[in-house]
C-alpha cells in the first residue's frame, strides 16, 4: 500500500510538471500614471561604469523613461508596414539591416545586409496580433513592455523615428547616475522594488505560468489594490531599469555578432538586476523577457 | 583534561578523525551557505540567515564572495583527499606528519578567515590569514609530492598483479605523484592572477565572460585553473578509490599508464591556454581527458567483475541477474564507480554535447542560459565528488547491515535524483520554451531540493551520531583512532 501511495504521489508530481501553461491566463490591468512617451535628459560627463567602478563619460543625450510598450510597437508596425519599412514574410515581420563587418573571429557569425526578423507573429507569447491589415495589441498588454522582439526589431523601431538604441555606457549611466549604486534606486533590493523571479508581484503565479511582465513604470511608489510598490526610479527618473525585461543595447562589437542586454528581467534572480550585469544573445533572438528603449 | 586531550588526538591526529573534522566543516558551510541562494532565497530564508549571523553582504562583492566560498570548500576537499592518500600509501612518517599538519592548519585557516573576510565585514588581517592558509596548503602539496616520489627503491613493487616498470617502479604511485605535482603547479595558475588583484586584475566569474572574443592572459589563466583543479580532484579521487578497492590485475596494468599519460597531457592542454598554444588547447585537453576517462572505465569494469565473481562464488553457474545482484549488493563499494558512470550523463556527456553543438544550439540561446549549463555542470561534478567521498567515508566508519544499505543507497538515489533533475533543468531549452517552462521547472526544483535536502539530512544524522559518539568513553572513535586506511584496503 505504501509503495502504491509513493508511486501515485510521484506520478502526480510528474504529471503536474507536464501540465500545459495558459499563456492567456487572466491578468490584472493597472494604469501606472507614467507616460511612456516621456524622455529624460542625461547630461554629459563622467560616471562610474561597471562592477569595478571604472570612470567613463558620455555626451549629453535623452533616453526614454520607460521601455517601449506593446501599444507603441503596434503603432510603429502599422505605420512602418504602410510605408514599406517592414514587410510580412510568412509568419514574421522582417526589415532591412545594412549588415556588420565580418572579421572571421572564432564563433563569430556573419550578419549580412538584408532582411532580418523583427518579430515573430506565430509565437503564442506574442502579444501583437495581425489581422491581415492592422496590428493590434492583446487586451491588457497595451502598457506592458514590448517583448518577443529581436535586436533587429528594436534597432528598426528606434531608427524609424530617427532615434537609436542606447550604447551600454549610455544605458548604465541613465540607470545609475553618478554614484556607485548597484540598483537604480540605491544599494539594496526588496521584492517591491522590481519585477524579478519570484518577486511575488500581482502578475506572477509561480505554480502555473510563472513570472509575467508588469506595466511600464509600475514600480513608482503607487499602491495597486493591496500591492504597495516602492518608488524605484533611477536618479534620472527612468523606470524598469532593473527587472521586468532585459533591454537590448546598440553596441556592435568587433569580432562578435552577439548583442548585449542589460537590466535583468522577470525571469532572473535579483543578482542579475545589478546595473553592470551584462547578458548577450544573437540579434535574431526574441523572448517574452526581452524588450528595449531608445535614445536620441 | 584527558577527556579533551583524547578527543583532540582522535580528531587531529588520526586519519579518520581528520577526515571527520573536514567533512563536518564542509557540511556546516554547505548547510549555512546553501540557504543564501536558489529556493531558500526565494522563500526569504536568505534574509533571515544574513540577519541572524550578522553577515555583511555588499552587492558589488558577490563574485568575490563566491570565489572565496568555492576555495574554502575546495580546500577542505583537497585536505580530505590528502588524508586519504597519506593513510593509504607508504611514505616517510615525518613527511606524512608534516603534510597533515600543514594542510590541516591551512584549510582551517582558509575556511575560517576566508569566510570571515568575505561574509562578515572586511577585516584585512583575515584576508592575510586566508592567503596564509592557502599558502600552507601549497607547501603541504609540495611536501606531498616529495613524499610520493616514486623512484625510491623502498616503494618499488615486485607483485605481478600491480602495474610497475621493469625496474619495479610502482605505476600507481607514479599516477598519484603525477596528479599531485600537476595539482601543485596548476594552483599557480590561480595564484598568479590572484596576486595581481587590484593591480591590473579584477574579480570575475569565468561563466560571465564566456562569449567575449578577447580575454586577457590572466583571465585565461583563471579559467584554466578552475577547470584543471576540479578535474585533478576527480582524477585523484579515482586513484584513491582504486587503491581502497585494491585495483589490480590486467586492467590495472593498462589503466595506470593511461592515467599518468592522461593527467600530464590534460594539464599541458590547460596550461596551454596562457601560451600561443591557446587555439589548439581544447584539442590537447580532449586528447588528455580520453585516457584518464578510459582508466576510470577500466577501474569500473575490473571492480564490477570482481564484485560479480566474489558475490556468486558459491553458485556453480550464476545467471546475469545473480551477477547483477552481487554487483549492487554493497552500495558503498558499488556506489563510487556507479557515480563515475553516472557522471557521464550529468557532466561529461553534457560537456561533450555542448562542445559539439555549441554554435548551433547553445550560442543561439542568451548567454545567461548558457551560464546555467556551465554552472550546473560544475556543481554536478562537485556534488558527485562529494558523494564518492561520503561513500568511502561510510566504509571507513564500518557501517554494516541495514544501516550500510540505507546510507549507501540513500546517497546514490538522493544524489542521482537531484543531479538528474539538474541535468534536465540545464537542458530544458532543448524541448520547452521560456513561456511554458514553469510547471516543469517547479517539478525539477522539487526533485533537486528533495534530493539535496535529504542528502544533507542524511549527512546531518551521521554528523550528530559522530558527535554523540565522541562523548562516549569507549565510542567508535576509540577504535578509529588507531586504524589506518591502508589496513582496510580490500583483499
Amino acid at each position: 500500500m505504501k509503495r502504491i501511495i509513493l508511486t501515485l504521489s510521484l506520478l502526480t508530481a510528474l504529471l503536474a510538471s507536464c501540465a500545459p501553461v495558459d499563456l492567456n491566463a487572466p491578468m490584472p490591468t493597472y494604469d501606472t500614471g507614467i507616460d511612456p512617451n516621456a524622455w529624460a535628459q542625461i547630461p554629459a560627463g563622467e560616471f562610474y561604469f561597471g562592477q569595478h567602478n571604472d570612470i567613463a563619460s558620455t555626451d549629453a543625450y535623452e533616453i526614454m523613461i520607460t521601455d517601449i510598450t506593446t501599444q507603441q510597437y503596434a503603432d510603429f508596425l502599422n505605420a512602418a508596414l504602410a510605408d514599406g519599412y517592414v514587410k510580412m514574410d510568412g509568419e514574421q515581420i522582417i526589415g532591412f539591416y545594412p549588415g556588420d563587418e565580418f572579421r572571421g573571429v572564432k564563433h563569430e557569425e556573419k550578419i549580412e545586409a538584408g532582411d532580418w526578423i523583427f518579430i515573430p507573429l506565430n509565437d503564442p507569447s506574442q502579444r501583437i496580433k495581425f489581422d491581415g491589415t492592422t496590428f493590434t495589441v492583446q487586451n491588457g498588454y497595451e502598457n506592458h513592455p514590448m517583448t518577443m522582439v529581436s535586436w533587429f526589431g528594436a534597432w528598426g523601431y528606434c531608427g524609424y523615428y530617427d532615434w537609436r538604441l542606447p550604447t551600454e555606457m549610455e544605458w548604465e549611466k541613465a540607470g545609475r547616475g553618478t554614484d556607485t549604486r548597484p540598483f537604480p534606486w540605491g544599494e539594496e533590493i526588496q521584492r517591491t522594488n522590481a519585477n524579478f523571479y519570484s518577486s511575488r508581484d500581482p502578475f506572477e503565479d509561480m505554480s502555473s505560468f510563472g513570472s509575467r511582465t508588469s506595466p511600464v513604470g509600475f514600480y513608482n511608489g503607487k499602491q495597486y489594490d493591496d500591492y504597495q510598490t516602492l518608488n524605484s526610479a533611477s536618479p534620472y527618473g527612468l523606470y524598469d531599469m532593473a527587472g521586468n525585461v532585459w533591454q537590448w543595447t546598440g553596441n556592435v562589437y568587433e569580432g562578435m555578432h552577439y548583442r548585449f542586454l542589460r537590466g535583468g528581467s522577470k525571469d532572473t534572480y535579483d543578482m542579475d538586476l545589478r546595473l553592470w550585469v551584462r547578458n548577450n544573445a544573437t540579434p535574431t533572438y526574441y523572448s517574452p523577457g526581452v524588450g528595449f528603449r531608445c535614445v536620441r | 583534561m584527558k577527556f579533551v586531550k583524547d578527543r583532540f588526538n582522535y580528531l587531529f591526529n588520526s586519519t579518520k578523525g581528520l577526515i571527520l573534522v573536514a567533512i563536518a566543516m564542509v557540511a556546516i558551510v554547505t548547510a549555512i551557505w546553501g540557504m543564501l541562494s536558489g529556493p531558500m532565497a526565494e522563500m526569504g530564508v536568505r534574509e533571515i540567515v544574513i540577519k541572524m549571523l550578522g553577515m555583511k553582504i555588499i552587492q558589488s562583492e558577490r563574485e568575490g564572495r563566491i570565489i572565496i566560498l568555492y576555495h574554502s570548500i575546495a580546500m577542505a576537499i583537497i585536505a580530505i583527499e590528502t588524508y586519504m592518500i597519506t593513510g593509504l600509501l607508504k611514505m616517510k612518517e615525518f613527511l606524512r606528519m608534516a603534510v597533515r599538519v600543514l594542510i590541516t592548519v591551512g584549510y582551517i585557516m582558509t575556511m575560517l578567515f576566508g569566510m570571515g573576510f568575505a561574509y562578515f565585514g572586511h577585516n584585512w588581517a583575515f584576508h592575510g590569514l586566508y592567503i596564509t592558509g592557502l599558502s600552507l596548503i601549497f607547501f603541504a602539496g609540495v611536501l606531498l609530492c616529495i613524499a610520493l616520489y616514486p623512484w625510491q627503491s623502498e616503494y618499488y613493487v615486485s607483485d605481478k598483479d600491480y602495474a610497475h616498470t621493469k625496474k619495479g617502479v610502482d605505476l600507481e604511485r607514479m599516477a598519484f605523484f603525477a596528479t599531485a605535482v600537476t595539482t601543485v603547479l596548476s594552483s599557480l595558475f590561480g595564484a598568479v592572477p590572484g596576486s595581481f588583484y587590484g593591480n591590473g586584475f579584477e574579480t570575475f566569474l569565468a561563466e560571465n565572460i564566456i562569449r567575449y572574443p578577447e580575454k586577457t592572459t590572466m583571465e585565461y589563466s583563471v579559467i584554466g585553473h578552475l577547470h584543471i583543479m576540479l578535474a585533478l580532484i576527480a582524477v585523484m579521487l579515482t586513484l584513491i578509490i582504486g587503491r581502497w578497492l585494491n585495483f589490480k590485475g590486467v586492467w590495472h596494468k593498462v589503466a595506470m599508464p593511461l592515467m599518468i599519460l592522461g593527467t600530464i597531457v590534460l594539464n599541458l592542454g590547460v596550461w596551454g591556454v596562457v601560451t600561443p598554444l591557446e587555439p589548439v588547447a581544447h584539442m590537447i585537453i580532449y586528447v588528455g581527458a580520453t585516457p584518464s576517462m578510459l582508466a576510470a572505465l577500466f577501474l569500473l569494469i575490473w571492480s564490477w567483475s570482481k564484485f560479480a565473481k566474489e558475490g556468486t562464488a558459491h553458485i556453480a553457474k550464476p545467471t546475469f541477474l545473480q551477477k547483477l545482484g552481487a554487483i549492487v549488493s554493497d552500495p558503498l563499494k558499488f556506489g563510487p564507480t556507479w557515480q563515475m558512470l553516472f557522471m557521464n550523463f550529468t557532466t561529461s556527456g553534457i560537456g561533450i554535447f555542448m562542445a559539439i553543438k555549441l554554435d548551433e544550439i547553445f550560442r543561439v540561446w542568451p548567454a545567461r542560459e548558457e551560464r546555467i549549463e556551465l554552472t550546473g555542470h560544475w556543481h554536478a561534478l562537485s556534488a558527485i565528488i562529494a558523494t564518492i567521498i561520503l561513500m568511502y567515508y561510510g566504509d571507513m566508519l564500518g557501517l554494516k547491515g541495514k544501516v550500510r544499505q540505507l546510507y549507501g543507497w540513500g546517497i546514490i538515489f538522493l544524489s542521482d535524483i537531484a543531479l538528474g533533475a539538474v541535468t534536465v533543468f540545464e537542458m530544458k531549452r532543448l524541448f520547452i520554451s521560456e513561456a511554458e517552462q514553469q510547471p516543469l521547472v517547479n517539478g525539477l526544483m522539487y526533485a533537486i531540493d528533495f534530493g539535496l535536502g535529504m542528502l544533507l539530512v542524511l549527512l546531518a544524522i551521521v554528523m550528530i551520531w559522530r558527535l554523540t559518539d565522541l562523548f562516549k568513553p569507549k565510542g567508535r572513535w576509540t577504535e578509529e583512532a588507531t586504524h589506518e586506511l591502508a589496513e582496510e584496503v580490500m583483499k
